[in-house]
């Protein structure tokens, strides 16, 4: 025992131990044995696996590994609750999400050293950041429940919901997954990580206490195994993932085609940008809650810091001065910085990552002091003097493992920022407020933090862009994740096998004749021919023919032959995406330019009115003008919207703006419906170009020359070249290239059930965002035809943290 | 091995033996290039005290260390020859004789690192203290606003000097500051010190009244430039006082000036740290931003009145396990 006077004169940190007995005495209460908590109620414990406590000791717990069986129990569970959750009402389920807030309040300490000792996370952390996150999740969301009706109008639930969390944030991944489902009137079946299902079990025993309904809220155990059923069950409408970006690929293989709707939040190597006129203390403490907080297991940690190489070695002088005072040891002791690592499979990832640093050539810096050697610990880690090409800058370590890179320039930072597969997160530090808000927005990343980091809240979302996933968690654009829009569905679309549509190659057909609105076919003989029109594809503001030297005859509705449509391949597809790339200046231009150019396009195409009324006519249209019509007013409506479709600042509990802006995706894949050739190019169309986006697009297959119609309007109404690229040809043929090509962000497929599938299957390459629609939609109702919908997936919320203070 | 509280005294015998901060000369480039986040500070402000902690015996002996970084204080239009030699006699017995047994520190010399009166005391305050090695400190310049002329500065600096005070807790001219005149802030304090001669001058720097932290950094760094030996963060009469924040930014500024010139300046926080958890925070955050060295009696104190009360509760608390009352102390 240290005396009174040892810490007299050495002033050493004593062991300050919260104390596990309450813990223990609930895991007892259990008999340390836990079933499947399915319709508010246990099931008996079953093919059991032990629960650990990563700092060492005894085991805590053993749980069930959850069967096929039971996942079906839970799901139907789930769906028996639905209707009776639904018709509480919004009231009825803001009162009962109050309530678990509050619950969660009533025994927070509780939940905390239940977190820290089946996560190993420091008690700090636990008792100060994520419990009463939690807390704050469940009350925004009751807010939520409360205003559904009036603030998400014309929107529903979606259903029954399948959510599986990770282990680095437990209960807090649990609140920001259960909270906007039910609010919303969703019912949820959640599988907590297999390392740490503890607290969500924790919770079940709080919802059966407060007698929250049965089946709303199912917590079933396990492994992958377990989390595979739950996704892949024919019952669930939507899945909401956090986890590996390996685990995210899978669910998005596994899901396509089911029209489940789906939303991950994936992995990250997120940048940690510093400028040579930072508050470098500051930064360095930014350091600490970047990379250092829950031992580095944090999807949107800082691990990569860009330091402005003019003050790289004070920074890394510092930083390692500040590792010196960093303590790692048990996760109860509140004078801790870093507790365990979750599980001994990461610890040695982690080594084996640190060892390949090293053996790459990066300096490798730990300081002085040794961790405990009972229980899973590894001590903070700085790598200097990384190159990109590293593998510890490339892979994420999901550990206290930094590594440090340096920049010239303000575009260089920027650029080594982006250069990863992935778009979590960035934090960025400079004492310029010029400097930190021209950065942010170039920055690919769902949130930015300037001057902060790992700042989270229910108020605002939090996502990411590329390869950490896509769908956002918190505030009014994570409830958009579990709503639906109340519309009924047209006929499912289906592949047409039409015989007007032949191969290319059968070109000595005798022609009906070729020429404007291909009417005049019956022309006298002694007249002159009309001139040859040939459709080529539009890529780069240039009509080029298809790479592949075919063309695709088309006929009218009548059987006449109209034209001959260029058959584009995948060379094209990449061609054009290329071409959208070089436009990037489009996304950067002002709503107030694009919306000049929109208005612009409905001017030049109103002239054209008769033109375009009798192609569609030749191609068999019911009611043509009227859908010309329809199209210059959409062209209006996008018009109207380019500078009205903004952000938000949101209401944070910190002094600072939560900048909640919508952004382009980028490069947008767009596969157009067969029904209205003109309205539905261009209803997929305005809206991606209008938020600054550039298209890719592959028109209607079958009547593509309402679109090749469109180049010479396109380019009078001074569309930069780029920003829309069309190429024709067999949807079968371009879908894929376009679905698998790595440098596209989203894709939209209004195609049949199959196109979905694959192109939601092909996706899964780089996680670009899809949008898939077999069943047709009446395009001449605004109401089925534009609007929000559109514009939502036209681009993805960025949150930019602006903490201030003079 | 010498017990800390011998060393602590051999510090105060032989003060010269650590080299005093000499100054530099003024470096403007230095004082314009320094940046200070508010929202990042005062983060970090707030978690030292959640992210350590300390308890029973290390509390106990935390805060037997806090009681020799103070200087007992007392600075009221009412004070009197009479209260100044009660607050003398309680620097030198500052904790009951049986509660020092109870912990462990029988025999232990266990006293304040100073008294700190207003100029009129310095000569009761010395004599009270003959003989216990305590050192006196005199508010000095003007105390509070500094606003006096120049030469009556000076000459209260000379005068309390010549009375005994060993140590001399200046204010500086805050308008120098306020309108970035540094190059007069630097020479208002280097007079100061050459005033001050063997004395060890101490910068009050009345943060409460500088408005930003970056103007709290760059008068801190002014004023270690001019060659202060302490800085301090206020008068005790300004509106706010020692605040955590604050201290972070003027703890960092000593690190950052040790870093680039070798020489070692200490800090006082004084005004409002009233209660014993706060001086713990304040020395947690001394250790973490500046290490052990700089939780020691002649590189860190604490401006306090009522602060020793409430030590001596929690430790009697320690003792007894008994919540204690603040008259079973003796008052100062």
């Amino acid at each position: 025992m240290t005396s009174v006077r040892d810490a007299f004169e050495t002033l050493s940190w004593g062991p300050a131990p919260e104390s596990a007995a309450p813990a223990m005495e609930w895991l007892d209460g259990h008999d340390r044995r836990f079933g499947q908590f399915i319709g508010g109620a246990w099931t008996p414990a079953a093919d059991t696996f032990v629960v650990a406590n990563p700092a060492g000791g005894d085991d805590l717990a053993v749980v069930s590994q959850a069967s096929d069986a039971d996942v079906g129990a839970a799901v139907a569970a789930a769906r028996a609750a639905l209707p009776g959750w639904q018709a509480l009402g919004g009231h009825g389920r803001a009162r009962w999400l109050y309530a678990i807030a509050r619950g969660i309040q009533r025994r927070s300490r509780l939940l905390a050293v239940v977190e820290s000792l089946d996560n190993g996370k420091p008690i700090r952390e636990s008792r100060d950041i994520d419990i009463p996150l939690v807390a704050r999740h469940f009350l925004h969301h009751a807010g939520w429940a409360q205003l559904l009706d009036r603030e998400f109008p014309g929107m529903s639930a979606v259903g029954v919901v399948g959510q599986v969390i990770p282990w680095n944030f437990p209960l807090l991944m649990l609140s920001w997954k259960i909270a906007p489902a039910l609010a919303a009137g969703n019912c949820v079946v959640l599988k907590p990580a297999e390392y740490t299902p503890l607290t969500a079990l924790c919770l079940a025993d709080l919802l059966a206490e407060i007698g929250l309904p049965s089946g709303v809220v199912n917590i079933i155990t396990g492994d992958g195994r377990a989390g595979a059923a739950l996704v892949e069950h024919p019952d669930v409408d939507k899945v909401a993932f956090t986890g590996s970006t390996e685990v995210g690929r899978i669910i998005r293989v596994a899901t396509a085609g089911s029209g489940k709707k789906l939303s991950l939040e994936l992995g990250g190597k997120s940048p940690f940008i510093v400028f040579e006129d930072a508050d470098l203390d500051s930064v360095v403490e930014g350091v600490v809650d970047a990379i250092w907080f829950n031992q580095g297991q944090v999807c949107c940690a800082g691990s990569r810091i860009l330091v402005q190489e003019g003050i790289a070695d004070r920074l890394v002088q510092k930083l390692r001065a500040r590792m010196e005072t960093l303590r790692v040891g048990s996760p109860l002791d509140k004078a801790v910085d870093i507790g365990a690592i979750v599980a001994p499979v990461q610890l040695d990832r982690i080594r084996e990552l640190v060892a390949q640093g090293v053996s790459e050539g990066a300096a490798c810096w730990q300081p002085s002091w040794s961790v405990p050697t009972e229980g899973l610990f590894y001590p903070p880690t700085l790598f200097t003097d990384v190159a990109p090409s590293s593998t510890v800058a490339q892979v994420e370590i999901f550990g206290p493992v930094v590594v440090q890179m340096t920049f010239r320039t303000p575009d260089e930072a920027v650029e080594l920022a982006n250069n990863t597969q992935y778009g979590l997160a960035a934090s960025l530090w400079s004492e310029n407020i010029n400097l930190a808000l021209d950065i942010a927005p170039r920055i690919k990343a769902g949130t930015v933090w300037i001057n902060c980091t790992n700042m989270f809240d229910a108020a605002s979302g939090f996502g990411g862009y590329r390869e950490s996933g896509f769908g956002r968690e918190g505030g009014r654009e994570g409830m958009y994740e579990y709503l639906k829009i109340d519309r009924e569905k047209g006929e499912e679309r289906r592949e047409k096998g039409d015989a007007r549509i032949e191969n290319g190659e059968g070109r000595s057909e005798k022609r009906d004749g070729i020429s404007e609105g291909g009417r005049d076919a019956a022309a006298p003989s002694r007249a002159l021919p009309p001139i040859d029109r040939t459709p080529k594809l539009y890529i780069g503001g240039k009509q080029v023919r298809p790479d592949s030297g075919y063309a695709i005859p088309l006929r009218g509705a009548s059987g006449e032959h109209v034209a001959d449509v260029g058959r584009g391949n995948r060379k094209d597809i990449r061609n054009a995406v290329e071409a959208a790339h070089a436009a990037a200046k489009w996304s950067a231009a002002t709503a107030h330019l694009r919306a000049q150019v929109l208005y612009y396009l409905g001017e030049n195409l109103a002239a054209r009115t008769n033109e375009f009324t009798n192609r569609l006519e030749v191609g068999g249209a019911a009611d043509a003008s009227t859908e010309v019509e329809a199209a210059v007013q959409r062209c209006f409506a996008y018009a109207a919207w380019a500078d009205k479709y903004d952000g938000a600042v949101h209401h944070t509990p910190h002094r600072n703006v939560t900048l909640a802006m919508p952004e382009p995706m980028g490069v947008i894949g767009l596969v157009c419906p067969d029904e209205a050739p003109l309205l539905g190019f261009l209803s997929a169309v305005l809206p991606v170009i209008a938020m600054g986006n550039r298209a890719v697009v592959v028109p209607s297959e079958r009547w593509p020359i309402a679109a090749t119609d469109l180049y010479q309007v396109l380019d009078t109404s001074d569309v930069p070249a780029g920003v829309v690229n069309i190429v024709t040809g067999l949807r079968r043929e371009l879908l894929a290239p376009l679905a698998s090509h790595d440098d596209v962000d989203a894709m939209w497929v209004f195609g049949t059930r199959g196109d979905a599938a694959e192109a939601e299957r092909l996706s899964a390459g780089n996680m670009k965002r899809t949008w898939t629609e077999w069943t047709t939609r009446d395009w001449l109702d605004p109401e089925a035809g534009e609007g929000p919908e559109f514009l939502r997936q036209a681009t993805q919320v960025k949150n930019i943290w602006v903490p201030y203070g003079a | 091995m010498h017990s800390f509280s011998d060393r602590c005294e051999a510090l105060r015998d032989t003060f010269e033996e650590r080299p005093r901060n000499p100054g530099i000369p003024l470096d403007l480039g230095w004082v314009r290039e320094i940046r200070i986040n508010r929202s990042a500070v005062e983060r970090r402000a707030a978690t030292i005290g959640t992210r350590r902690s300390v308890k029973t015996a290390w509390q106990a002996g935390w805060l037997l260390r806090a009681i020799t970084l103070m200087d007992l204080t007392t600075l009221q239009g009412d004070d009197t020859a009479g209260r100044v030699r009660r607050l003398c006699a309680k620097a030198r017995q500052p904790v009951r004789g049986d509660l020092l047994d109870a912990l462990g520190m029988a025999g232990e010399r266990i006293t304040v690192a100073a008294v700190c009166v207003y100029h009129s005391f310095v000569a009761t305050a010395v004599e009270a203290l003959a003989g216990s090695g305590i050192p006196v400190a005199a508010v000095s310049t003007g105390f509070p606003a500094g606003l006096s002329p120049m030469h009556t500065r000076l000459a209260e600096i000379d005068a309390s000097v010549a009375d005994g005070a060993a140590e001399i807790d200046i204010v500086i001219t805050r308008a120098h500051v306020l309108t970035g005149n540094w190059q007069a802030l630097y020479d208002e304090v280097k007079a100061f010190r050459a005033a001050a001669g063997d004395a060890h001058l101490k910068a009050i720097l009345g943060t409460g009244d500088l408005g930003t932290l970056r103007d709290v950094a760059r008068a801190s760094a002014v004023a270690m430039m001019a060659g202060a030996d302490f800085v301090k963060t206020s008068t005790g009469k300004e509106s706010v006082n020692a605040v955590l924040p604050v201290g972070l930014v003027m703890a960092r500024s000593i690190r950052d000036y040790h870093e680039r010139t070798g020489h070692i300046v200490g800090f006082k926080p004084a005004g409002g740290i009233r209660r014993a958890k706060e001086s713990l925070d304040w020395m947690a955050m001394m250790k973490e931003e500046l290490g052990d060295r700089w939780v020691q009696p002649d590189l860190f104190r604490f401006g306090a009145s009522s602060l020793l009360t409430d030590i001596e509760r929690q430790l009697e608390h320690f003792v007894t396990g008994r919540y204690s009352a603040a008259h079973r102390h003796p008052m100062a």
